[in-house]
């Protein structure tokens, strides 16, 4: 009787759930209530009560010392912002060719390597390397590498008589220039995951496939590629995700620029952060949450679909 | 009965944790008296980490524990910038903010909120001694918050004076000889306008540089300004700032890798004569000393010319200020306002430029610059000596936007024309306004 008594608390709070779960714990679970409660307070205290905290200072003009409840003023503000609209056009055009690019390369890298070359092992660690690597210690390399005048790339490009572009400073070229070096530090994992996807592949296929008369295009149009379904939904959900809430490299590489045309909304909430404007950029963060989450949820549930249907 | 050994056990253990710590409390006090400094107080100073800062606090903290044996003053750092901002802000809020620190004046200093985290100096003498034009950057209301450190600065022009000479250019008083200056030195095959687009902030002097001019035909600008009557983008003298960064653009005046170089490369490129002039704050002295020492002396400084010859004057920056939370208290409290008569005194200035070249006068009654100092710094003293000096808008109203940075890379990379970014700014300006919570916005 006396274990149930630390769960007052709670259960005024959710009467609903905390009698469920008495009840589950009373039926089958092999451990007393209380047991959970160190993890539920760590879960409150650092998850649930922000997370409910940022929905509230979304709403109010906050300056750290003092905050003033303004209603819905900020979301207005927010998408007046003149860089959010472009902030998130560039969101989506990084997101979309990260993404794309990402299953196109890694999955010919994938099949490059599980076919039988010299060196395999050594080639498949040498593709995931860059994964390894700081994020902003990549973009810092890059932009030395993409300087217009003393970096290494145009300097190699002059050798062979073309006159390079500038890369990161060009502002319609910035953003393509990040996503690039995003796709190379990228592209091992999704190769990782098409490596595992391809192998998982049961020879009888192929088999019956040659007996039939495939050649190696049909192979790969028609095993190699649905088969390995699991895989790109796998790649296409994880870099989406990256490239929607994509923020350290392009801070690194370009800070948003040149002015701000490279600025997505997550760089854009950070200035609104780094400018002092709390509430602001709080609620900056909240759209991003349910941009993103409208996004994947559906995605998500889109290629769980097709997979099963296969 | 199960309460009471727990009650016991509880208390034992209090008795347990608490038993080290004043053992350990004897022994300090013990040991403290023996060597004879029992009663040395221990501030702390927090200062941003920027090299002529962090030399100079560290010297004023060595000469005043020359003078006051029983202080110890400990330097600690912060980064600069926004970072510093969020850093300040954040340990203000919980009380857990150095004992004395330095911060920006002016627009920046208004948003720490002064009259609930600052403790006031109003009445302590050595304010007395502080330059008029100073005291209303560290004041709010009839309380007064903070001490110069280090010295006032101009926002201007640097120049390469054996560019000038070998062209035989004289220093312009209008942009129209600025812009013939700088196309005679084009011709001559040297960058004109030095533009360094990689460290973002460096492209604002043009707007900023200009408010001088702005202030001398709208005297009343930065009060319109505050209360929303008057924009960048509708107010013709305004206006021009962003006019100009255009101009340079069109016109082609910039040095060809303005968009990928940097603070220290366009330094270099005004040091060694391979550029002729850049906008710029007399703060990069020290700098210019670490890169190029053989040429710092080559490099003089003119203030942004407007259209009035008559009217030419400088765009002046106030100081960093020390300013003392109201965490301080008892001893610690005594000790700091100890450092801050030092610090507003002749020798705390003699003290200061001793680790750092001033970058123009300083702001405390009785202190002279020393008389080795750099061109650039004679010519942004001139300017106050001649009282042809007004202080920038960051430090007459509280509204700065935070992306006037980018704006101007816009502006000066053609990305968008003058008039389309004087109205950006406008708009970014009316967020930090409302931010504050000002009236009329």
């Amino acid at each position: 009787m006396t274990t149930v008594v630390p769960t007052g608390p709670p259960a005024a709070e959710q009467p609903k759930l905390a009698t469920r779960t008495r009840r589950s714990a009373q039926t089958h679970s092999p451990y007393p209530t209380w047991f959970y409660l160190p993890a539920a307070v760590i879960y409150g205290t650092l998850f649930l009560v922000p997370t409910f905290a940022s929905f509230y200072f979304s709403l109010t003009r906050w300056t750290v010392f003092r905050s003033t409840f303004i209603g819905l003023d900020n979301f207005t503000e927010f998408f007046q912002e003149p860089a959010l609209v472009k902030g998130f056009v560039n969101t989506f055009l990084y997101a979309v060719a990260t993404s794309g690019l990402k299953v196109v390369l890694g999955l010919l890298l994938g099949i490059l390597l599980t076919s039988q070359i010299r060196a395999r092992g050594y080639l498949r660690s040498v593709v995931f390397f860059p994964v390894l690597v700081s994020t902003v210690g990549v973009g810092i390399t890059f932009t030395a590498l993409m300087d217009p005048s003393t970096g290494a790339i145009n300097s190699a490009l002059s050798a062979v008589g073309i006159n390079g572009p500038g890369w990161l400073t060009d502002p319609s070229l910035a953003l393509f220039s990040v996503a690039l070096v995003d796709v190379w530090k990228g592209v091992g994992l999704a190769t990782v995951i098409y490596i595992a996807g391809i192998v998982s592949i049961p020879q009888d296929y192929y088999e019956a496939a040659r007996i039939d008369g495939a050649g190696p295009w049909q192979l790969f149009r028609n095993v190699i590629l649905p088969l390995s379904w699991p895989a790109t939904s796998t790649v296409i959900v994880l870099s989406l995700i990256g490239g929607l809430r994509s923020f350290d490299l392009i801070w690194a590489m370009t800070r948003g620029g040149p002015g701000f045309s490279s600025d997505v909304v997550a760089s854009v909430i950070y200035k609104q952060y780094q400018a002092g404007f709390y509430g602001l950029s709080t609620a900056g963060n909240v759209i991003l949450f349910l941009v993103v989450t409208a996004i994947i949820v559906p995605l998500s549930r889109f290629l769980a679909l097709k997979e099963v249907e296969r | 009965m199960r309460s009471r050994t727990l009650a016991k056990r509880r208390a034992a253990l209090a008795a347990a944790a608490v038993l080290p710590l004043l053992l350990s409390a004897c022994s300090a006090g013990s040991l403290g008296s023996s060597s004879g400094d029992g009663s040395a107080t221990t501030i702390k100073l927090l200062v941003d980490n920027a090299p002529d800062n962090l030399q100079a606090a560290k010297q004023l903290a060595k000469d005043f524990q020359a003078e006051n044996p029983k202080i110890r003053v400990s330097v600690e750092t912060r980064p600069g910038g926004t970072d510093g901002d969020n850093l300040i802000k954040t340990r203000l809020q919980t009380g857990s903010m150095a004992d004395v620190f330095s911060y920006n004046t002016g627009s920046l200093f208004q948003q720490i909120d002064p009259t609930k985290n600052l403790a006031p100096i109003t009445r302590d003498p050595y304010v007395k001694r502080l330059d008029k034009s100073f005291l209303p950057q560290v004041t709010v209301g009839d309380q007064t918050y903070g001490v110069p450190f280090g010295s006032a600065l101009g926002g201007g022009v640097l120049y390469n004076k054996k560019v000038y000479a070998k062209l035989g250019l004289t220093v312009p008083k209008t942009w129209a000889q600025f812009i013939a200056n700088s196309k005679k030195i084009k011709a001559a095959g040297i960058a004109p306008v030095i533009q360094t687009y990689q460290d973002t902030w460096t492209s604002q002097l043009l707007v900023l540089g200009d408010f001088h001019n702005v202030a001398a035909a709208e005297p009343d600008f930065a009060e319109k300004f505050t209360a929303n009557k008057a924009k960048f983008a509708t107010d013709a003298n305004a206006a021009k700032g962003f006019a100009y960064l255009e101009q340079i653009h069109d016109l082609k005046l910039q040095n060809p890798d303005y968009a990928s170089a940097t603070l220290v490369k366009g330094l270099q490129m005004l040091a060694t004569g391979r550029g002729a002039q850049y906008p710029m704050l007399s703060t990069v002295i020290g700098a210019i000393k670490t890169s190029n020492p053989d040429q710092l002396d080559d490099i003089g400084f003119f203030a942004l010319p407007g259209d009035d010859a008559a009217a030419n004057g400088l765009t002046a920056w106030f100081p960093n200020a020390f300013y003392v939370p109201k965490s301080t208290t008892g001893d610690k409290l005594t000790a700091v306002r100890k450092f801050l008569a030092f610090t507003a005194s002749p020798t705390g200035c003699t003290s200061q430029a001793k680790a750092s070249t001033p970058t123009g006068p300083y702001l405390v009654e009785g202190c002279t610059l020393p008389s080795d100092v750099p061109a650039i710094t004679k010519d942004v003293a001139a300017y106050f000596t001649h009282d042809a000096q007004s202080p920038a808008l960051e430090f007459l109203s509280p509204v700065k936007g935070p992306s006037l940075e980018q704006i101007c890379v816009q502006v000066g990379s053609g990305i968008t024309g003058a008039k389309s970014g004087a109205a950006l700014y406008d708009k970014d300006v009316r967020k930090q306004a409302q931010q504050l919570g000002l009236p009329g916005w």
